[in-house]
């Protein structure tokens, strides 16, 4: 159950931040609206943000570009993002429900909102990304989902930067259009590895040793052994923590096999 | 607030309650094929299209269609009829609640994807759920109708 007091689209990102910081309680930026039934808010003040031109995807300054209002479906359609890093953004987020919910969900909505279940921010995290925000400026997406969550700013653009490294994604679901159970990213650039698990339930992370073990050659197995062991796992109806642990090591090592294959080629 | 809405062509402006969703207005003004199902973003039952994108009415703030093109089955009824005698004559359409959902789903992906793989169009229409059965007749329906093109017949758009 939700209840919005006023409905408000501002002109300017200035008036946005000031409608927000009017009261920060109170007020809420709208992202997708997808999950908005399934909480319980008054929302004193809705900030619509759609009328600020944040759904464009660019390619800007040696980086991809992706504002905050680009839909999920955006992700899997745009030549610009399809082209980049083996297509894995607009894969991980292919089995989210169906296109009609796609278009809806929006990359400002996915992140900012630091969701454990997103595929987004699990793949974003393998890419290096940064969010940009209205107060906070640029930051690494790594310590931004390791930050609580604080309703205070306003997630402009994600940027990844545009320097060719190879990435593969993935995940499992026990039906689709579930959540994922658990899901896996690793990018390479120039013999330097990144390695991210998403779904654990909790937020994506980075998984450090498992990427160090890519990049002393220890081999795509190891990696998944190194995931598996270095980062914690968590139980909730889809999953157990052991299966999800299992789950880790099988799905580092294919993503990172994946990702070699594309490199030979 | 108030706003101006175009649901098929026609114009609305109408005083609207802040929180109301588009599901609610296109249900107040008439619209009944649009159906609710979930009512959180699960089903693709409430699936309209708004500037010809498909989306989940039961979720899209109706405040957010303000000066926006809506269309529901209502406003491609011919096409969707041409596409439902398809569906009949597989025997998928079932109790038919879920229908009219799938088949704004189904238009939007024949106007978005030029000749789809079948994983194509499983990853499109994913998210609209039926109930009564598997989806096999409502596959052979959309193999048929894909394979037939009527709308080139029917100078459809």
């Amino acid at each position: 159950m939700y209840t919005i007091k006023s409905y408000v689209f501002p002109e300017t990102l200035a008036e946005a931040d000031e409608l927000l910081h009017r009261d920060i309680r109170a007020a809420a930026v709208l992202g997708g609206c997808c999950w908005l039934k399934l909480g319980c808010r008054r929302i004193s003040r809705a900030i619509d943000l759609t009328r600020l031109s944040l759904d464009q995807i660019e390619v800007k300054d040696g980086c991809l570009e992706l504002g905050a209002c680009v839909t999920l479906h955006q992700l899997e359609t745009h030549p610009a993002v399809t082209s980049r890093f083996d297509g894995i953004l607009g894969e991980s987020v292919s089995h989210i429900v169906g296109v009609p919910f796609r278009n809806c969900a929006t990359v400002g909505g996915s992140v900012f909102s630091r969701f454990g279940f997103s595929d987004l921010t699990c793949a974003l995290l393998a890419l290096d990304a940064t969010v940009v925000l209205y107060r906070g400026g640029e930051i690494p997406l790594d310590r931004f989902m390791a930050s609580p969550i604080a309703f205070d700013d306003i997630l402009l653009k994600v940027r990844i930067r545009d320097d060719g490294r190879q990435a593969a994604y993935q995940s499992v679901r026990r039906s689709t259009t579930d959540f994922p159970t658990l899901a896996a990213a690793v990018s390479c650039l120039n013999g330097q590895w990144t390695v991210s698990v998403g779904a654990r339930p909790a937020r994506a992370v980075r998984a450090e040793g498992a990427a160090a073990c890519l990049n002393e050659g220890k081999g795509a197995a190891a990696a998944g052994q190194a995931a598996a062991e270095e980062l914690t796992y968590g139980t909730d109806l889809r999953a157990g923590a052991d299966y999800r642990k299992k789950l880790a090591a099988v799905l580092v090592r294919r993503a990172a096999e994946q990702c070699m294959e594309e490199n030979k080629g | 607030m108030k706003v101006k809405i175009t649901v098929n062509g026609m114009l609305y402006n109408k005083h609207i309650p802040n929180d109301m969703m588009l599901l609610e207005f296109l249900r107040k003004y008439g619209y009944v094929s649009v159906k609710r199902g979930c009512d959180t973003s699960n089903c693709g039952l409430c699936t309209v299209w708004v500037e010809g994108k498909p989306v989940l009415s039961c979720s899209y703030p109706a405040a957010r269609a303000d000066g926006l093109n809506v269309t529901t089955l209502e406003g491609v009824k011919e096409e969707a009829a041409s596409f439902g005698r398809y569906m009949t004559a597989q025997g998928a359409e079932q109790c038919g609640y879920c229908s009219p959902g799938f088949i704004m789903a189904v238009l939007a992906m024949r106007r978005e994807l030029t000749d789809p793989t079948e994983e194509e169009i499983s990853n499109y229409l994913a998210g609209n759920l039926c109930r009564c059965s598997g989806y096999a007749g409502q596959t052979r329906a959309l193999r048929a109708w894909l394979n037939d093109k009527p709308w080139e017949k029917e100078g459809q758009a």
